[in-house]
């Protein structure tokens, strides 16, 4: 399962679509939307894609993840639009036999996922001002 | 050749506008592309050099060869949050 919506992820049903008798471990990740970054406060987030590139490296994502592991199932849903705290932006389940794998298979794809799916997020802080993050991009003022 | 360029994030921000058509020749280079759109779009120049370019889904590098009909996309720097 690999996917982008833009209604609140039922991650129960997408880690049941990573479980099979042939694995011994399934790890779940979720990223939400937490309030605090350093000092600043968020009071929500707008996730926005480039559909079909993105789907296209969520794709090779799982599939490379394939290859350095031995992955049974993999699912990848990100949500797309806008968030509140605490809602759940993207879902990473892997199952695999033995747990070592499925721990280190899970957070490969995280943190790849985090380099190279163009998926961007703007957030929204309390005192009223909206930023997109691009790490390493400073903009003239 | 028209090449349209679709802008996301920042760089539709700082653009104000969700794509743009430049024009150059064919077959012609990303980095002739860089050229047209730093031209089309000051208010992109200086972010630009930052800002990774995708064809037809594919990061490439600037001396990739552009040809009529593909998908050309700018893509500011991608990160959801941080490590720790």
């Amino acid at each position: 399962m690999i996917e982008i919506v833009e209604t609140p992820i039922d991650y129960q049903a997408v880690t049941e679509t990573v479980r099979t008798h042939l694995a011994g471990a399934v790890c779940l990740f979720l990223g939400t939307v937490r309030e605090m970054t350093g000092n600043r406060r968020t009071t929500a987030l707008d996730y926005e894609a480039y559909p079909v590139m993105a789907l296209k490296t969520m794709n090779d994502l799982a599939a490379e993840a394939r290859r350095r592991w031995p992955v049974l199932e993999v699912a990848i849903v990100h949500r797309v639009g806008h968030m509140d705290l605490g809602e759940i932006s993207v879902v990473v389940a892997v199952s695999t036999p033995h747990r070592g794998d499925s721990f280190e298979a899970c957070r490969w794809i995280m943190d790849t996922f985090k380099e190279i799916v163009p998926i961007w997020k703007k957030e929204t802080w309390a005192d009223g001002t909206e930023d997109w993050v691009h790490p390493g991009l400073t903009l003239p003022e | 050749m028209v090449v349209v360029i679709h802008l996301f994030a920042v760089a539709r921000q700082l653009a104000g506008t969700p794509s743009v058509k430049v024009e150059i020749s064919e077959p012609g280079t990303v980095e002739m592309l860089r050229t047209a759109m730093a031209e089309a779009l000051p208010a992109l120049r200086d972010a630009l050099p930052r800002l990774r370019i995708a064809v037809d889904s594919e990061y490439v590098d600037d001396s990739f060869v552009v040809r009529p009909g593909a998908e050309v996309a700018i893509i500011p720097p991608v990160s959801g949050g941080s490590i720790d």
